[in-house]
């Protein structure tokens, strides 16, 4: 049904378009003289009538499910509603909606049965209701856009202030986007500081996000205090920078001076495959290889390193960081100007010399701009941390030792079925602003220094 | 210049054949070469993760692509099968008849130990076929089933069969039964074709990747629908229409600083705007693409930016000056030459988006559901978050499947560069 | 005839004071063959200039002097050149160490992003010419006294090269040059980034510097030529076409087409 809307639309489109395309030519033929190229008219017609009725096929798609279940959880049974709270609620919901598609577990309740019909007939009157709407749409707009055929009509700049229109709302919906993100973080955030003091958040040293699930509970309190939690993000952005810094330097160093153009050209593209692997694949190669590997090490050295030791996660982070350093780097000393490498091979400096008293500090700038971006990737990184570090917050600087992160905890607060009503839930919120804040802070300053350096030498 | 004699500069001239000249150069070269053993070292141990990374996934990964199975003849005994409820008839008992017919002094502890030796699943395997075809009552036919997860392990030589019984996964008796079997020849190890034909399942050796691969490829669709006309859009008015303000200053600056947003804040926005405040479903594709579009729209604005500029000024001058319109230059000549390096950009953009992990796990993409979903709709998995939730199970049959699950990731991931690596050599214009 | 000309003044050469003899020099880049069987001889304290239009191969050839071709994957250099009588492209010499013996100012002034003092004292640091730092700036002192730099930067050593005008900075990159104590100095093209003040002053500059040193100079200027030099040599598509003292070659050229060069009907 969703696909013959679309083929509807597109149908309707192309209609618009011969309609307006014959009209005009008809009137060329009647021997008046055309404004616009006959083309432009059908245009203007086809975008006319495409825009309104595909932007409410999205709508209408977007939504339908949720006004669907709103409806059939509302005509529920009062006894059977009363008193639940979201999660059992979206239980049933789901349970329902398993019915409607004829997975039956058991007997389900007589009700149930009935809501499941009701879920169906919704579905299908709302498909329905779709096409008919759809349709109501394309004939508007194909009669408007018939009507405004004459010989004066500006087709031409008609079509083509549609098109700019709808060129600028693309171009915004990138600033939506970041809109969206800071509205939805700074909102939730915001709810979050109204149950636990921003204080406490962020001077606070115990992470302890368990709250009591039943009323009576005094066992946990629930701590929300950030230090420790940013505190091993920092912990595994050092070790991910330890090993990232110098192998993507030396490796930059090398290709960018010392490899042949053959040499370069193969190992350049397989260095990049490091960045192009998914960080999923990398938390489960440093949970599958690395993570035993150091538990090995420590046995025979005597170290006491951790299971989920910080080392693991930071070491494969460091290795996946290499590529975008080593590119970074390589592009800095490469827009060093040749004039530059001449002049000191010139005065008889050998290449080692040329690149480490040279190339090597005029490129700094456009290096450190790099290694900043990198950095922030390695705060913002989450699969690797999630699957390899660990859930506890401590308050340690100890590599050997388990560590939490920020991201690590904006996951597993949020895994699973969630409501927005905790402090728990929206303490993730809080933290992700933490990180936006931090991450936004580091590439506005890192997005400068990369800039200004490619105006040093532009 | 006058306080500088000639005739005194050239005798201070220095020895450059002396030897002590020629120690320092010889020191100076050691140097240098030290320098270039530093960066082949960074190279090669960068490289040497790399393989390290391959060669584990390969070899835990490729054991999946096998199955065990074991072949039985079945005989549909009206004693177990009711005619009636085809569907909801005693299999359990059948197959501890099959057992029993191929271990006849067995007692009823070791029948239920041996039924063990088949998959979870032999009971359904064994129910469908009989149900597609009731007149198989009463007749005996042969049957290829899987075997559960630790005799597949057994079979495939990942059991130390000399570890101490108490801390193996299969004792004994179980070995020792298992091995009748495998003496019988009805053991076999074909293509796990489960891998790609199921969804997922708590039982490793009927967990498939066909929910996640539908999953994903659903997301992707949308994903591309949306931020290919959006991107490409924004892009165009951008690069060429968009006047030198602040304002197209401040959406540049933007579209910089979002496309170094961490992924798993993308994830809290869909999770707060998408599911919480629209009210979309949770754990679908649908939702799932719309995040990944907003992850992978500055790419492809910048891609299709850096494409546009490429084309040189002179195509645009010279249609400008037989009369076009710009819009007109831009959407007759100059999009058509930067399609190219748009399709690449895009393509790569998208091959990032397969791989994205931590949004989908934000907005319910790790549930778990045991049928490929059949609209974007549905709740469903993807690869990636597929991947999570096998490295997250504890049975030992999963490790395997988690690579194998990866491999197949990257498999996708390699075909999408390669067309974007075969679009920028074929139709890469130098201008 | 031309052949016979050249081997007169070949002839009239003071042998004695020769500084670099090139025979039979060919360059190649990839499948470009760029400099064809050039043979020059050029003698100590006196400014060479080569002088033709544009791709003509005079700043290949003067690249070939110190090896400075070697920096391009894809150049390759045959024939002989020999400094002091020795080849420097036998397999014993080391270009680091020639090129501290032949020093090179460029087209564009090229000073590193340090301080002028650094600049200066790059040179004579990386090969160990001093032992102490008073020494050192000593030589720096000297340097940018013989490059007639001294009293502008005197009292601002520490400030970054790069701070300078484009003829000061042409001048720290000669200074930086001649701070190893260079036999040659070779430039190429030297003032055609700069403005005709500065150029005055780097062209007075030159010829003083030919007390110390043997100049060769690349310039497509030929009033510089004729102001700066005594000996020029005349390419023309990758072949050396004329090669003399400075004052016959402008006044009674032998080939026609220096003369058609020198009255500017090609170039």
């Amino acid at each position: 049904m969703t696909l013959f809307a679309f083929l509807l639309l597109f149908a309707g489109a192309i209609f618009a378009y011969t309609l307006n395309l014959r009209a005009a030519q008809s009137i060329r033929n009647g021997g008046g003289n055309l404004h616009s190229l006959t083309s432009f008219h059908g245009m203007y017609a086809f975008l006319l009538v495409l825009i309104p009725a595909f932007v409410f096929l999205l709508v209408w798609l977007s939504f339908q499910g949720t006004v669907i279940n709103a409806l059939v959880q509302r005509s529920l049974p009062a006894d059977v509603t009363a008193g639940l709270e979201s999660g059992p609620l979206q239980l049933i919901m789901a349970e329902i909606a398993s019915i409607a598609g004829g997975r039956m577990f058991g007997t389900p309740d007589e009700w149930k049965l009935a809501a499941a019909d009701r879920l169906v007939n919704l579905r299908v009157t709302s498909q329905w209701l779709m096409v008919a709407f759809l349709l109501a749409i394309i004939a508007g707009c194909i009669y408007v856009a018939r009507k405004r055929v004459s010989a004066t009509f500006r087709a031409r700049q008609g079509a083509e202030s549609i098109v700019h229109a709808l060129m600028v709302f693309c171009s915004v919906v990138a600033v939506f986007v970041t809109i969206g993100i800071v509205a939805s973080l700074v909102f939730e955030t915001f709810r979050f500081f109204q149950m636990v003091p921003w204080y406490e958040f962020v001077f606070g040293t115990v992470w302890e996000p368990q709250i009591p699930i039943r009323e009576d509970q005094i066992a946990a309190e629930g701590a929300f205090g950030l230090i420790p939690v940013f505190l091993g993000t920092l912990v595994i952005t050092v070790i991910a920078m330890i090993i990232a810094i110098p192998v993507g330097l030396g490796s930059a160093i090398f290709l960018n001076e010392f490899a042949s153009p053959r040499f370069r050209s193969i190992v350049k593209p397989v260095l990049e495959v490091l960045a192009g692997v998914p960080t999923v694949v990398y938390g489960f190669f440093a949970v599958l290889t690395i993570a035993p590997a150091l538990r090995v090490f420590g046995e025979t050295w005597g170290l006491p390193i951790a299971p989920n030791t910080a080392l693991a996660a930071g070491i494969v982070m460091g290795f996946m960081l290499v590529p975008f350093i080593s590119s970074f780097a390589d592009d800095a000393l490469s827009a060093v100007p040749r004039s530059l490498r001449d002049g000191a091979l010139a005065l008889g400096a050998t290449r080692g010399e040329t690149m480490m008293n040279v190339l090597f500090p005029a490129a700094i700038p456009g290096i450190v701009g790099g290694v900043l971006l990198a950095v922030s990737r390695a705060i913002g990184e989450t699969m690797i941390v999630v699957m390899a570090a660990g859930l506890i917050a401590k308050m340690t600087i100890n590599p050997l030792d388990s560590v939490t992160t920020v991201t690590v905890q904006i996951v597993t607060l949020l895994i699973g079925d969630t409501s927005f009503d905790s402090p728990k839930t929206l303490s993730a919120f809080a933290l992700g602003m933490v990180l936006f804040l931090v991450t936004l802070v580091i590439n506005i300053f890192a997005i400068r220094i990369v800039r200004k350096y490619r105006e040093i030498y532009d | 210049m006058t306080d500088i004699n000639t005739d005194q500069a050239k005798a201070e001239r220095f020895d450059w054949d002396g030897a002590e000249y020629s120690a320092r150069v010889n020191k100076r070269k050691r140097s240098e070469l030290r320098l270039k053993a530093i960066g082949l070292t960074a190279i090669a141990a960068a490289l040497g993760m790399l393989f390290l990374l391959l060669s584990s996934l390969i070899s835990t990964g490729y054991h999946a692509f096998t199955q065990t199975h074991i072949k039985f003849d079945v005989t549909y005994d009206p004693e177990f099968i009711n005619p009636d409820n085809l569907a909801r008839s005693d299999y359990r008992g059948l197959i501890r008849e099959v057992m029993r017919e191929n271990f006849p002094e067995a007692t009823d502890d070791d029948l239920r130990m041996l039924s063990g030796i088949l998959s979870n699943a032999a009971q359904f395997k064994i129910r469908d076929r009989i149900v597609e075809d009731p007149s198989l009552l009463g007749q005996t036919i042969s049957l290829n089933i899987p075997v559960s997860d630790p005799y597949d392990q057994l079979n495939k030589g990942l059991i130390n069969r000399d570890t101490p019984e108490q801390f193996r996964r299969v004792n004994d008796a179980e070995i020792a039964a298992f091995d009748v079997l495998v003496s019988r020849d009805v053991v076999t190890k074909p293509f796990n074709w489960a891998l790609f034909t199921n969804a997922d399942s708590r039982f490793p050796e009927l967990a498939g990747l066909k929910g996640a691969i539908v999953g994903s490829f659903y997301a992707l669709l949308i994903c591309f629908a949306l931020s290919f006309p959006i991107g490409i859009g924004a892009a165009i008015y951008l690069e060429e229409f968009a006047p030198r303000n602040k304002v197209s200053d401040l959406i540049e600056v933007n579209i910089n600083n979002l496309a170094a947003v961490p992924s798993v804040v993308f994830g809290l926005l869909a999770l707060a705007v998408f599911i919480g405040w629209f009210g979309m479903p949770r754990s679908a594709p649908f939702v799932g693409g719309m995040t990944l579009a907003l992850m992978t729209l500055p790419t492809i604005i910048i891609a299709t930016r850096a494409a546009l500029k490429a084309v040189p000024p002179s195509i645009r001058e010279a249609a400008l000056g037989v009369g076009a319109s710009k819009q007109q230059v831009v959407f007759g000549h100059v999009l058509p030459l930067a399609m190219p390096g748009i399709l690449t950009g895009t393509i790569i953009g998208l091959a990032q988006a397969l791989g994205e992990t931590a949004p989908l796990l934000l907005i319910g993409m790790n549930a778990f559901i045991t049928a490929a979903p059949s609209t974007p709709f549905d709740s469903s998995t993807a690869l990636p978050t597929q991947i999570f939730i096998w490295a997250d199970s504890p049975e030992r049959g999963f490790v395997s499947r988690t690579s194998a699950a990866i491999l197949v990731l990257l498999g996708f991931l390699i075909f999408m560069n390669a067309i974007a690596i075969f679009l920028r050599n074929r139709f890469e214009r130098k201008w | 005839m031309n052949m016979y000309d050249t081997e007169r003044t070949e002839a009239a050469l003071d042998v004695k004071n020769l500084k670099i003899s090139a025979t039979g020099v060919n360059v190649h880049y990839g499948q470009n063959h760029a400099l064809k069987d050039v043979s020059v001889q050029i003698q100590d304290n006196t400014v060479t200039a080569f002088i033709g239009p544009s791709g003509c191969g005079k700043s290949t050839f003067l690249r070939c002097l110190n090896r400075m071709n070697d920096t391009i994957d894809i150049c390759r250099v045959d024939g002989e050149i020999l400094l002091d009588g020795r080849d420097i492209y036998d397999k014993g010499v080391d270009p680091v160490q020639l090129r501290a013996r032949v020093g090179m100012v460029f087209q564009k002034p090229n000073p590193f992003p340090k301080s002028i003092y650094e600049n200066v004292a790059y040179g004579p640091k990386i090969h160990g010419l001093t032992r102490s730092k008073s020494e050192m700036d000593q030589v720096v002192e000297r340097s940018l006294r013989k490059a007639a730099l001294w009293n502008e930067v005197k009292d601002r050593l520490q400030e970054p090269g790069t701070a300078l005008s484009g003829g000061q900075q042409q001048r720290l990159c000669i200074a930086r040059a001649i701070a190893t104590s260079p036999e040659v100095l070779l430039m190429d093209e030297p003032c055609s980034a700069l403005d005709p003040i500065a150029t005055a002053q780097v062209e007075e500059l030159i010829d003083e510097l030919r007390s110390s040193f043997s100049v060769v100079i690349v310039t497509h200027s030929m009033q510089q030529a004729a102001r700066v030099s005594q000996k020029t040599a005349f390419f023309h598509l990758g072949s050396l076409v004329e090669y003399g003292d400075t004052s016959t070659i402008f006044t009674n050229p032998t080939d026609p087409r220096t003369e058609s060069y020198i009255t500017g009907r090609i170039g």
